[in-house]
């Protein structure tokens, strides 16, 4: 046993010259707010849901910016028209390329349509998809007829317009033609040439009494283009078509204004002729008014968020007074306080926002009306959510001590309890503001309360006019929704981390 | 718990009364509608008007309307939309739409709804569980007019499985009407789906990690018998009030909905009574949708005393 006899010498004092004293703490100390962001991180879905949201946002801001559309430009022929974009629709992808599906379309629709491109050079057939063999009764006989499920370009389809100019305006448009070669007016046909089919500016060739087209034996189609000096309404110099003889005329005269035919994808060009000859360029479509789409989406998430967070402040504010007047004095004051507030929570939002919209709207307008109609009830969450944390901490020993150093009722409510309760208030408040803009969209979106003239449009407006070309015209709605439902989920998805990162009782809780 | 019954019983009416008060003054305030020129129903419309207190003090109005409203539960007429009908009979026809829509929808999807949520609570902390609450939290932030539009151009317009908006006529009980009905039953459900799975997980897992479970598990019952036995039931107390609710809430229906499908229900009525300010036909919508709510909110109360014993027990003291 070497160690039952150790020598003296061997052992020494630990710490004998030492002053003892407590280490200092290495580590940094973790405030509350960087605690919850580290546990926020933790939290993969939210932060997920936050980059997206961050990306929505800066759609919001940027993309009525690099528009090239104002919210205010509606283009009365382009309504309800698919994506179109013409680099990408070159490509030949399948996406923006203004496509629109018609079923069942005859030969002479058929022809009708290849005439379109025969003119004004814009073929609006993109693909067929699908050809039916269908037996049609024909003069007391049946007969086998085809018929087509075809994908056209709707920007070409729609081809040539009728379009009234003054003189002046037609000198500017041949003069515009000139400079960039691009053909804007076609020779005009009269409609005595075309078996008096009126309405139908497309038709240059010669048609049966139906207003199909007349192919001849080769199955090309004859021009049914007037020649008739007479009726010319004013001079024309500028560009023709390469069939033209040189005789044909190129508007038809009104008192004092001609009419011409305009293909209209050229004409946009010119009507856009300060904006670099822009081509229609809507890369989400257009909705009922024509509007662009991708802006609209743009404008309508920017007022919906600012009006959600403006919305949400005030009830934060409204709601922590009236909370903590509740919670602090309790008894009496509180039972009164809850009355009130019950009372107002039983009306439905609805018959709020219209009373309001009726009464308010035309003496202070009709966003602030609106934004009364949220205060009036908004607020209730927030003041029970205050009142329950002030229940918590008004007894507790802190506000003792303060109490006793005489603060006054005030300073302990809002300097001392307070700020205990104000992360719970604030995180639900990220949760408030997808509850907000979900109604304001709901209310847009009946047409109870009307913010096209203030706002442009929103999203529930933009919902609305959706709805009702669901069928043919999908995009109106598909894009608002998708913006919308992301929207949604992310908020929703980011105020749920929110809240339980800054939940003192999830703390170190890992499950 | 009779007492507490009553009392919060006579509270709701008299916050039903006072609340019906405030929107009735309101709704007088606005300015009468101008009847066209012409109306043969003029004199009519006129007479009863001044029947109804028109140019007397608001409180005397009010007074008029609850006398109607008590001796002969008179609402009064349709002024514009229906003319000259009771607002009670155009309300009471389009009652049946909403109701019936309703149902359907929560009929299916409260158990479902509850099964997702035992499951995703059983399996917790699994990919069953991940999937299943994370699907819920996407459904439940999406609003149901986003549904409402996935469901008509999927199912009504590309499958052209069902109609686009509901069918005419008012044989509600037609297998044709029940296949019109499908698109808006569809759109009305994810949500109670999403909501019911939401709160049964939430809850379920609160009960399972209690500590009675241990209790249950150590006295010898199986997994399955204490989860049947004592981790379900003590769950139901939170989720069969909010049955209650939805029960009463199927009277309400939704607004968006009844409006993108074209049901003639309560919601459509009420918003063409907006529309075309037709006055006794919203301050009578009003009064419905307020008593529904308040009712809802009772009921679920109320349904807590009487399902937990721990609150009944409470309120003798």
């Amino acid at each position: 046993m070497e160690y039952e006899k150790i020598p003296a010498e061997k052992f020494r004092f630990v710490h004998e010259n030492e002053n003892l004293r407590d280490r200092e703490l290495q580590t940094k100390a973790r405030s509350y707010f960087a605690d919850a962001m580290i546990r926020f991180r933790k939290n993969k879905s939210s932060v997920i849901a936050t980059w997206i949201l961050g990306l929505l946002i800066l759609y919001a801001i940027v993309a009525p910016l690099i528009s090239p559309y104002n919210i205010k430009d509606q283009d009365s022929i382009y309504i309800n028209f698919p994506p179109y974009w013409r680099p990408i629709a070159e490509l030949n992808i399948g996406i923006l390329d203004g496509a629109k599906t018609l079923d069942s379309q005859n030969d002479s629709a058929m022809l009708a349509l290849r005439a379109i491109g025969e003119e004004t050079g814009f073929d609006p057939i993109l693909k067929i998809t699908g050809t039916h063999e269908t037996e049609v009764k024909y003069k007391g006989q049946m007969v086998k007829r085809n018929t087509y499920d075809v994908v056209v370009n709707a920007y070409y389809q729609k081809g040539i317009i009728y379009r009234t100019f003054s003189l002046e305006e037609f000198e500017k448009v041949q003069r515009w033609q000139d400079e960039t070669g691009i053909q804007v007016i076609y020779p005009y046909v009269e409609t005595k040439d075309i078996n008096n089919i009126t309405g139908s500016p497309n038709i240059w060739y010669k048609v049966d009494s139906r207003g199909n087209p007349v192919a001849d034996k080769d199955g090309n189609l004859t021009p049914a283009y007037s020649t008739n000096e007479s009726k010319a309404g004013a001079e024309y110099t500028s560009l023709r078509i390469p069939s033209d003889p040189g005789n044909y005329i190129y508007s038809y005269g009104r008192s004092g204004s001609v009419q011409c035919r305009v293909c209209y994808y050229n004409y946009y060009r010119y009507v856009n002729r300060d904006k670099n000859n822009m081509e229609p360029t809507y890369l989400m479509g257009t909705n009922a008014v024509g509007q662009d789409i991708f802006c609209g989406i743009g404008v309508g998430a920017r007022f919906s968020i600012l009006f959600a967070i403006f919305v949400s402040a005030i009830n934060l504010s409204i709601g922590a007074v009236y909370g903590a007047i509740q919670g602090y004095y309790g008894g009496a004051i509180d039972m009164t306080l809850d009355r009130i507030s019950d009372i107002l929570s039983g009306v439905p939002f609805v018959v709020v926002t219209t009373l309001f919209q009726l009464h308010l709207a035309r003496r202070v307008g009709v966003v602030p009306s609106f934004l009364f109609a949220f205060v009036l009830t908004g607020w209730i969450g927030m003041a029970a959510l205050t009142r329950k944390q002030f229940y918590r901490f008004k007894s507790q020993e802190f506000v003792m001590a303060a109490r006793t150093l005489g603060a006054s009722d005030w300073r302990l409510m809002f300097k001392h309890i307070f700020p205990n309760a104000i992360g719970t208030i604030i995180t639900s408040c990220a949760l408030v503001i997808p509850g907000v803009i979900s109604s304001e969209t709901s209310m847009t979106y009946l047409g109870i309360v009307n913010l096209s003239s203030f706002a442009g449009t929103t999203i529930g407006t933009l919902l609305s006019q959706g709805n009702k070309v669901v069928t043919s015209a999908p995009h109106a709605i598909l894009f608002p929704s998708i913006f919308l439902g992301l929207l949604m989920i992310c908020f929703n998805l980011f105020g749920n981390g929110l809240r339980d990162a800054f939940n003192p009782t999830t703390r170190g809780v890992d499950d | 718990m009779l007492k507490y019954t009553l009392q919060r019983t006579l509270y709701m009416i008299l916050v039903f009364f006072i609340i019906t008060f405030m929107c009735f003054v309101l709704i007088r305030m606005l300015p009468l509608p101008t009847l066209p020129p012409g109306d043969i129903h003029y004199d009519v419309i006129m007479m009863r008007r001044e029947a109804l207190g028109y140019n007397k003090p608001y409180i005397e109005q009010f007074a008029i309307f609850l006398r109607g409203l008590f001796t002969h539960f008179d609402w009064g007429l349709s002024e514009k939309l229906y003319t000259g009908q009771p607002v009670l009979d155009v309300f009471l026809m389009k009652l049946p739409p909403t109701m019936i829509v309703n149902l359907y929808s929560i009929l299916w999807t409260i158990p479902i709804g509850i099964a997702l949520g035992i499951c995703a609570a059983l399996k917790k902390n699994t990919w069953v569980d991940y999937s299943i609450s994370t699907l819920t939290m996407v459904v439940i932030s999406v609003p149901s007019f986003v549904y409402a539009f996935l469901v008509q151009y999927i199912f009504c317009f590309r499958l052209r499985w069902f109609p686009l908006i509901l069918k005419g006529g008012t044989d509600w009980f037609s297998f044709e009407m029940f296949k019109s009905m499908i698109p808006a039953i569809l759109s009305l459900s994810f949500g109670v789906i999403a909501g019911f799975c939401r709160t049964t997980r939430a809850e379920l897992t609160e009960v399972l990690t209690s500590e009675f479970m241990l209790l249950a598990r150590t006295k010898g019952l199986t997994r399955t018998q204490a989860t049947v036995r004592h981790a379900l039931r003590n769950c139901f107390v939170v989720i069969v009030p909010g049955i209650f609710g939805e029960f009463i809430g199927i009277l309400g229906g939704s607004l968006i909905i009844e409006s993108i499908f074209s049901i003639p229900g309560v919601g459509s009525l009420t918003l063409d009574a907006i529309n075309s300010q037709d006055y006794n036909l919203f301050i009578m919508s009003t009064c419905f949708y307020t008593a529904i709510g308040l009712a809802a909110g009772l009921v679920v109360d109320i349904s807590y005393g009487f399902i937990d014993p721990r609150i009944r027990m409470g309120s003798k003291k």
